[in-house]
């Protein structure tokens, strides 16, 4: 690795400045991704902030109808977390199914959600769930905040503090993990919320996208089967050696099925 | 440079090392600890496994910077003396390595997942073993094994 200077930040106004004395440093939080991306060259921050270990992006806890997630908190944490489990199992199990285990040990929710890998799995729950992203600067909606491949509304030095996720009467989230990586080739996230049936849909295409079909068809009907019959469109789906689109699109079907199936059970 | 301070294996140590210096160069280079391997470099392969603070993780893609007051344990750790560790023990007798490379980070995933799930069932070491390979394929001796530090550990 190219060098770099290492900034531990001992508070989150502390990171904040740091960012602003240092406009190409880069903030790390796990560094399950951006350790491997320096280490292949493809990012030279001049420095690392390290906002890993602060006590403001840490905790779990339920406040009425919400259950809030501090931006640091490991996915190791999120996938065991007997509140997580009680308030949304589906979230649980959807970190359980991140990366492997050593992954889960270092890599955070705010790190995943601030990254935006089109293929990761928190932005189909974060989306899905229409969860608020609190940073040190405002509260941004699910609907605002995802901009496509890596792309986030968040501002130069602007800092995911924690995600308000509010609780869903029933939600499911199934995946197909690329084999080696264990990233969503097609992940879908059924919510069943107060506003309706949400469906998020990761790994397939640029960016976490909704598939409004399909909630058109659950607003009908929440029922096994509903969408059995629903094509998916290929045309805006990713398409690299792993799969072509038709696939993707294939198994976006797929994963809604499943992720139905399991919802409704 | 980043001056860390951690205890390894039960020892404390302090170092003074580059900002980029990987933990698992500050095993390996600096405090001499070569049972943790680096077979891939890129996150994938989990050779490189040790335990910080009682979690595995993958000591490549870790800056020692980011260690700095944890408690680590490498495989050099997991002995008492003469009397190998029931996982080191499970892996002798189950012959669940072929050329070994894979085994020190094999072993502490091992440790790491038994303390969470003692009993694991065969899908759950297949989930529980994800981020490591074998390159050999030797992973049926390493289910078996892992079954018997399970039964040898209740």
């Amino acid at each position: 690795m190219f060098q770099f200077s290492y900034l531990k930040a001992k508070s989150l106004a502390d990171a904040a400045a740091l960012a602003k004395t240092n406009p190409d440093a880069k903030l790390m939080s796990g560094g399950m991704t951006l350790l491997p991306t320096l280490k292949q060259g493809l990012a030279q921050p001049s420095h690392l902030i390290d906002i890993g270990g602060l006590s403001e992006l840490s905790g779990i806890e339920v406040k009425g109808d919400t259950l809030i997630i501090g931006a640091a908190t490991r996915h190791y944490d999120v996938a065991s977390s007997a509140a997580v489990k009680k308030a949304i199992p589906a979230l649980a199990y959807l970190a359980s199914l991140i990366g492997d285990p050593q992954v889960r040990n270092r890599g955070t929710l705010g790190g995943s959600v601030a990254n935006n890998d089109p293929a990761a799995d928190y932005p189909a729950a974060v989306l899905a769930l229409n969860a608020k992203i609190i940073t040190n600067r405002r509260e941004i909606a699910a609907e605002d905040f995802f901009q496509g491949m890596f792309a986030t509304a968040l501002e130069e030095g602007e800092i995911i503090v924690k995600i308000a996720f509010p609780l869903p009467k029933h939600a499911a989230y199934e995946k197909f993990p690329h084999p080696a990586s264990g990233y969503a080739m097609a992940g879908v996230f059924i919510a069943e919320t107060t506003s309706g049936v949400r469906v998020a849909v990761t790994g397939a295409g640029p960016g976490v996208f909704r598939w409004s079909d399909a909630e058109a068809a659950l607003a009908k009907g929440l029922k096994a089967g509903v969408l059995d019959k629903l094509k998916v469109a290929a045309d805006d789906l990713n398409e690299d050696f792993h799969a072509t689109r038709e696939y993707r699109a294939n198994l976006v079907q797929v994963m809604g099925k499943r992720a139905l199936q399991k919802l409704v059970a | 440079m980043a001056k860390i301070e951690l205890t390894v294996n039960g020892t404390r140590e302090a170092r003074e090392v580059e900002d980029r210096t990987l933990l698992v160069d500050l095993l390996r280079d600096h405090l001499g600890l070569t049972g943790t391997h680096i077979g891939c470099d890129t996150s994938q392969c989990g050779c490189c496994t040790v335990h910080v603070d009682g979690r595995a993780v993958k000591s490549c893609t870790m800056l020692a910077a980011q260690a700095n007051g944890a408690t680590v344990v490498t495989i050099e750790g997991m002995a008492k003396g003469d009397q190998l560790h029931p996982v080191q023990q499970a892996f002798t007798d189950c012959h669940a390595l072929q050329c070994g490379f894979c085994t020190p980070g094999m072993i502490m995933a091992t440790a790491a997942l038994l303390k969470d799930n003692p009993q694991p069932t065969d899908e759950e070491i297949y989930h529980g073993l994800e981020g490591n390979l074998c390159r050999c394929t030797g992973y049926i001796n390493i289910v078996k094994a892992v079954k018997q530090a399970a039964e040898t550990m209740k």
